[in-house]
């Protein structure tokens, strides 16, 4: 009995200060760092984007005063940013370490003080990312750093080295993280929570997590040659000596398209439960949503090459990419589809984080089919390294992922805070993200159809118009941050708004709504029990 | 009649516009929103691809999705249906939202094939000219092995050294001339780091890859000036190393290539110089 006391006295203790978040081994505490540190990178790359917009508004030189290295620097560390250092630590680190152990009703993560070197490893990681614009004037090889341009091309840069760094530390931060959520979702769900009764999200974190532990190393082996390449004499990328600069390419995407998919099935996830939740339905097609994610994650890793079309390969080859590429638009169909018949037959309520989520069903599906366009190695041709694959992938990625990851915020901050936000904010907020980032990015295809190349720093002024209007979207999409930053006050400042155990009513049926709003330090200490009846959807 | 006079009105606005330009027809017009003229057989085809196949594709999905998305939004709402379904399978329906979009893609799939293999493959056995391009930071080098010894670099012009009507970014220095309507074999490779070399209305854009010589053909069918950028990334003055290719008779192309070689025969050292780079 007193034992029993003791070890209750023990799980009570909670660190304070600064160490309840240095030593943290609480999920909940570690997912809120994870949170604060991608928004806080989220805001660097969204400041570093505007500056390109400026730059680009009008032909000629702009902000940047024909600094042309300057806006190399900035796309590359907006790209690596916003991939590195916000959606992925938001996504995985954020919203995967607060919600995965709620929603399958475990006491914490498998291994908690892996979770604990999983996030401060990435603040050496930001450090050494943000420390690298400020050596030797930056790294302006682009984000996907390739050779030779990153080796005997800028040879002597110590910035480079201190980017390849920075993406070793992310890197075996998120293998770690990776590992600890596949031991997790695997050993501690809650007794009767089978796997084809986990929700949706903690599916999307199961695959995104395996994507991450077999794509990640690869990255880590290509960026180690280059390391090598560069300080130690080796040529695996130098034709000078026997390598190749096209196999780094091959490395690099046989990581880098399973990594779009790592950014993007978590936002899925986030959708499934708020198209369901505010549709008062379990998702329809449950089985066939689980499985679809999965079968995207698997084809995500054949399909690398697209991203090299033009780089000389044999016809052959080609044609297989094409092919394996567009068999991944059937799996994503069935999940827009499925979102779809949810809503249908549905008791719709227009919250704003279901705005969020219509919102990326619709831009994803445009971006959806300009993969498809884009998976046509003959098109293409027309289309490689201009402005339409930048239109593109920010359809996905900005207007998709992103647009997921504020409805997933406007969804659980309540939760994790215990604070509702303002409802007028956040509906502000999106309608002028929702302008603003189509203003931006839809005439970009048209950049991209009529030549525009994508990562120079000036631009005929035959493409001055659309430049305009693009440039003119992202003050709008700024607007609509400010916005943003005054919910957050509300939210963390002001504390206007207590939020209930479950603002959202019926249609929140995942465990996490089961807790207090902010759930306590620990929470299922004894595991809920999850039996009969199924809550297929949930 | 309406819509075919629209076309028509269309058809004599596209087809004056490069008239007026002085022979400019490889150059993207502002506030364009599609692509280029065609201007050789695989631009044709991409857009034969993309006006038939992928651009109505994308637009009836797109299309289908916001339409229905937005029945659904208005129907279901929570005011017309306070009391939501329980449905949560419907087995054929899965079927055929599984089965509809994997036949789009076959449909998609067989020409899109057919444009790549077209695309790559010369349709002649032997090309008319062969010319090599090497990409440099941050200039473009062209070599013509037909003709013994004509070579030259091209370098972006400056704002202050344009002539008059030639567009800023896109002008050099040399002017890669071609005959028109003859099956020109382009070979490819950089010296350095990687570019990409590439002509939008001929439907061309190839890596220069060092140490790798990458090959691809191009018929411009019609006479004016193209103009391309370099589209990889290759450092500093990657925005600064355009293309400006001009597509002349093959009279005026024998002469040219004659004056060119003349005037490296001459002393003239630079000439020469640039020739050993």
């Amino acid at each position: 009995m007193s034992q029993a006391q003791a070890v209750e006295d023990h799980h009570a203790h909670q660190p304070t200060g600064f160490l309840r978040y240095l030593y943290s081994t609480n999920h909940k505490d570690i997912g809120t760092m994870y949170i604060v540190y991608g928004f806080v990178f989220g805001l660097i790359g969204f400041l570093m984007s505007m500056l390109i917009r400026i730059e680009l508004a009008y032909p000629g030189d702009g902000i940047l005063g024909g600094d042309y290295h300057l806006y190399n620097v900035l796309i590359t560390s907006h790209g690596l940013i916003m991939i590195f250092f916000m959606i992925m630590p938001v996504f995985i680190g954020g919203f995967g370490n607060w919600m995965v152990p709620l929603m399958i009703g475990a006491p914490d993560m498998a291994f908690p003080r892996m979770n604990n070197i999983s996030f401060w490893l990435l603040i050496p990681s930001g450090i050494l990312l943000v420390g690298s614009v400020f050596i030797g004037g930056g790294t302006g090889v682009g984000w996907t750093i390739y050779a030779p341009l990153s080796t005997y091309g800028n040879q002597g840069n110590l910035a480079i080295d201190c980017l390849i760094l920075a993406i070793h530390l992310a890197g075996a931060s998120s293998i770690l993280g990776a590992i600890n959520f596949i031991t997790t979702i695997f050993n501690m769900r809650a007794p009767g929570m089978t796997l084809h009764r986990m929700p949706l999200f903690v599916w999307a974190v199961l695959v995104t997590a395996f994507l991450l532990v077999l794509s990640l190393p690869v990255l880590a082996g290509a960026i180690t040659m280059l390391l090598t390449d560069r300080n130690f004499g080796t040529g695996f990328f130098d034709p000078a000596l026997g390598g190749d600069p096209v196999l780094y390419q091959h490395l690099f995407w046989f990581f880098g398209h399973p990594e779009v998919y790592i950014l993007i099935l978590p936002g899925f996830g986030i959708v499934s439960h708020i198209i369901s939740t505010f549709s008062r339905k379990p998702i329809f097609g449950y089985l066939g949503m689980a499985y679809a994610m999965v079968a995207i994650g698997f084809v995500g890793f054949i399909v690398w090459a697209h991203h090299m079309y033009t780089v000389g390969m044999g016809l052959d080859t080609k044609a297989y990419f094409i092919i394996a590429t567009m068999i991944i638009a059937v799996p994503t169909g069935i999940k827009i589809f499925s979102w779809l018949a949810t809503m249908w037959g549905g008791s719709i309520e227009f919250r704003t984080p279901m705005l969020w989520a219509i919102g990326f069903i619709f831009l994803f599906t445009v971006g959806g089919v300009t993969g498809v366009l884009l998976a046509n190695a003959g098109i293409d041709t027309a289309m490689h390294d201009t402005y339409f694959v930048v239109a593109h992938f920010h359809y996905v990625l900005s207007l998709g992922a992103v647009f997921a990851l504020f409805g997933g915020f406007y969804y659980w901050i309540g939760k994790m805070t215990g604070y509702q936000y303002p409802e007028w904010a956040g509906k502000l907020h999106f309608w002028l993200t929702l302008i603003g980032v189509n203003v931006t990015f839809f005439p970009q295809h048209f950049l991209g159809m009529a030549g525009m190349p994508r990562r120079i720093p000036d631009f005929p002024d035959v493409y001055a118009g659309w430049n305009l209007v693009s440039s003119i979207g992202s003050y709008i999409t700024a607007a609509g941050m400010v916005v943003f930053l005054y919910v957050l006050y509300y939210v963390f400042v002001a504390n206007r708004a207590r939020c209930p155990d479950n603002p959202w009513g019926e249609g929140a049926t995942t465990l996490e709504w089961t807790v207090s709003s902010p759930p306590p330090f620990h929470t299922f200490e004894d595991p809920p029990y999850m039996g009969a009846p199924a809550r297929a959807g949930h | 009649m309406t819509p075919f006079l629209v076309v028509a009105v269309l058809v004599v606005a596209v087809h004056a516009a490069p008239a007026l330009a002085q022979e400019t027809v490889g150059l993207p017009e502002d506030w364009q929103w599609g692509f280029q003229p065609a201007a050789s057989p695989s631009m044709e085809d991409i857009h034969w691809l993309y006006d038939v196949f992928l651009f109505p594709v994308m637009m009836i999905i797109s299309a289908f999705v916001l339409l229905l998305m937005a029945y659904i939004l208005v129907r279901y709402r929570r005011a017309a249906n306070p009391n939501p379904s329980g449905t949560t399978h419907n087995s054929l329906l899965e079927v055929v939202w599984t089965g509809i979009p994997a036949l789009i893609l076959i449909v998609i799939a067989i020409p899109s094939l057919r444009l790549l293999y077209d695309q790559e493959t010369l349709p002649v056995a032997e090309p008319d000219l062969t010319i090599k391009i090497t990409g440099h930071q941050w200039y473009w080098s062209y070599e013509y092995p037909d003709y013994d010894g004509l070579e030259f670099d091209a370098y972006i012009l400056g704002d202050d050294e344009l002539a008059e009507g030639q567009p800023r970014l896109l002008a050099t220095d040399t002017t890669v001339v071609v005959p028109v309507d003859k099956y020109i074999r382009l070979q490819i490779t950089s010296e350095d780091v990687i570019h990409a070399w590439a002509l939008p209305a001929a439907g061309v854009k190839m890596d220069a890859v060092p140490g790798r010589l990458n090959e691809i053909w191009m018929k411009l069918e019609q006479p004016g000036m193209y103009y391309g950028q370099c589209s990889e990334l290759c450092g500093l003055n990657h925005g600064y190393m355009p293309i400006m290719v001009e597509a002349v008779s093959e009279a005026e192309f024998g002469t040219w290539a004659n004056e060119q070689l003349a005037s490296r025969g001459s002393a003239d050292g630079a000439v020469v110089t640039v020739a050993q780079n």
